[in-house]
């Protein structure tokens, strides 16, 4: 389209900005991506997300939008190609249901087990393991959250897998059960291996290296 | 007529405000629906069957399928009911509706909520300005008569305990936050809100709300 300018501003370690590049990338929209320093934030993120102050923040010929799980109903209405949402309101319902359930559920209860210590982070760990138990019972016996191909609710929760394997590597907490939770580790397994998931997703090693310095500097924050 | 809209379910509490969120939808497309009241202290087996992840009201069933979660139902049957539409046409306007709804839930209501009832002082002094701000970008948000236009839509439902919970909080807990000096559009739209037919219908009645709030503001100081 003529004159359409789409910008994604964004953090390479950010799972909510991976979500964004993940939709935009499956439907093939061209758009430039600009890289923000989290530790000295630019005028421009302050002026498009004063609210949060945070990425990923979408902007649309000149209108920002901030929220990845907005951006990502936005991107689907706005773009129809390879629909994430399917159009039946129910399984819509759901979709949306279990994305909001990892960002107000799970990620808290892993993000308490990675940054607490003693007894605080073994009862975050086990309500984080819960949390994934319950998660595994919106896959339905499926292949994935969308059935047979992905949705909204695989590009919305599919980062969650790779974070929780790294942070489990870093505290030396096992989260999720691979015999207890097989279907859900079947699914973070299939699922990282689309090649269009695979070829966003940031270095391991980075990622693994990243969250080191970060549990270092919110564990000795409290010494 | 009634078949037009297949079985519809409604499990909520009187004094919930997101209970009375969905509530207010459903009235406001017409659509007929069965509500049943649910203690709390002792919940159905109907309810911890249709929301065994949550175990909260409100949960919506119809045609025999649950949902849980207020703007989740509260879209779910916009996508439904096409009738008096409490979502935006237009994709960026939708999500700016998305955004701010969201944001009542995220940031508002649980500052609010600390503001009242926390018992140290020093949570509560920062949470009531966490409120403020919060406030303040809604009021700096508000255009129209509505959230939604010359309309109630998703915003303004959402936005319902802001009208309604918030000012029986100030009254039972002696806090002062939504002030018409600080917020006077939105001191002013909580009037217009409260005051739509439908809304008006679909308010618990004042007095045991704020008898509620006095009695959870008095274990939350006593036990101290």
């Amino acid at each position: 389209m003529a004159g359409e300018s789409l910008t994604l501003i964004g953090f390479w370690g950010s799972p909510f900005a991976l979500r964004v590049k993940w939709a935009l990338e499956l439907k093939g929209i061209r758009y430039q991506y600009v890289e923000e320093d989290l530790s000295n934030k630019s005028a421009m993120l302050l002026q498009y997300n004063p609210v949060y102050k945070k990425v990923p923040v979408l902007v649309h010929d000149g209108k920002p939008l901030a929220e990845s799980l907005v951006i990502l109903e936005y991107i689907d209405e706005t773009w129809e190609q390879n629909p994430l949402l399917s159009h039946d309101p129910y399984e819509k319902a759901k979709a949306r249901f279990w994305s909001r359930f990892v960002d107000e559920k799970c990620v808290p209860a892993v993000m308490a087990t990675f940054s607490k210590g003693g007894e605080e982070q073994q009862k975050a760990a086990q309500e984080a393991r819960e949390n994934l138990k319950t998660l595994e019972g919106g896959i339905e016996g499926k292949r994935y959250f969308g059935g047979e191909n992905i949705g909204f609710a695989d590009i919305a929760i599919g980062w969650l897998g790779y974070w929780v394997r790294i942070v489990e590597e870093i505290v030396g907490i096992n989260l999720i059960d691979k015999e207890l939770m097989a279907k859900l580790d079947a699914w973070i397994d299939d699922f990282l291996e689309l090649p269009v998931i695979k070829e966003c997703m940031p270095p391991r090693d980075k990622l693994l290296n990243h969250n080191k310095a970060f549990h270092k500097l919110l564990t000795s924050s409290s010494t | 007529m009634a078949k037009e809209y297949g079985e519809v379910q409604l499990f909520g509490v009187g004094g919930s405000p997101y209970a009375r969120r969905v509530r207010i939808a459903l009235e406001m497309k017409g659509v007929q629906y069965t509500y049943f009241e649910e203690d709390l202290r002792n919940k159905s087996d109907l309810l911890l069957k249709y929301n065994p992840v949550h175990k909260k009201v409100p949960v919506l069933v119809h045609n025999g399928k649950p949902l849980a979660e207020s703007l989740v139902i509260l879209e779910y049957i916009d996508d439904t009911w096409g009738n008096h539409p409490i979502l935006p046409q237009q994709p960026y306007d939708r999500a700016l509706a998305q955004f701010w709804s969201r944001f009542i839930d995220d940031k508002c209501l649980p500052a609010i909520t600390k503001a009242a009832f926390t018992a140290n002082k020093e949570e509560r002094d920062n949470s009531a300005e966490e409120s403020l701000e919060a406030l303040q970008f809604l009021e700096n948000e508000l255009k129209h008569k509505f959230f939604g236009g010359e309309t109630i839509g998703l915003v303004d439902i959402a936005a319902g305990f802001i009208a309604f919970w918030l000012p029986a909080i100030e009254e039972a807990v002696g806090l002062k936050l939504l002030s018409c000096e600080k917020f006077p559009k939105l001191h002013k739209w909580g009037q217009e809100f409260t005051n739509h037919p439908v809304v008006k219908e679909n308010l618990p009645p004042r007095d045991k709300l704020v008898g509620f709030f006095k009695a959870r503001y008095a274990s939350i100081t006593a036990s101290k």
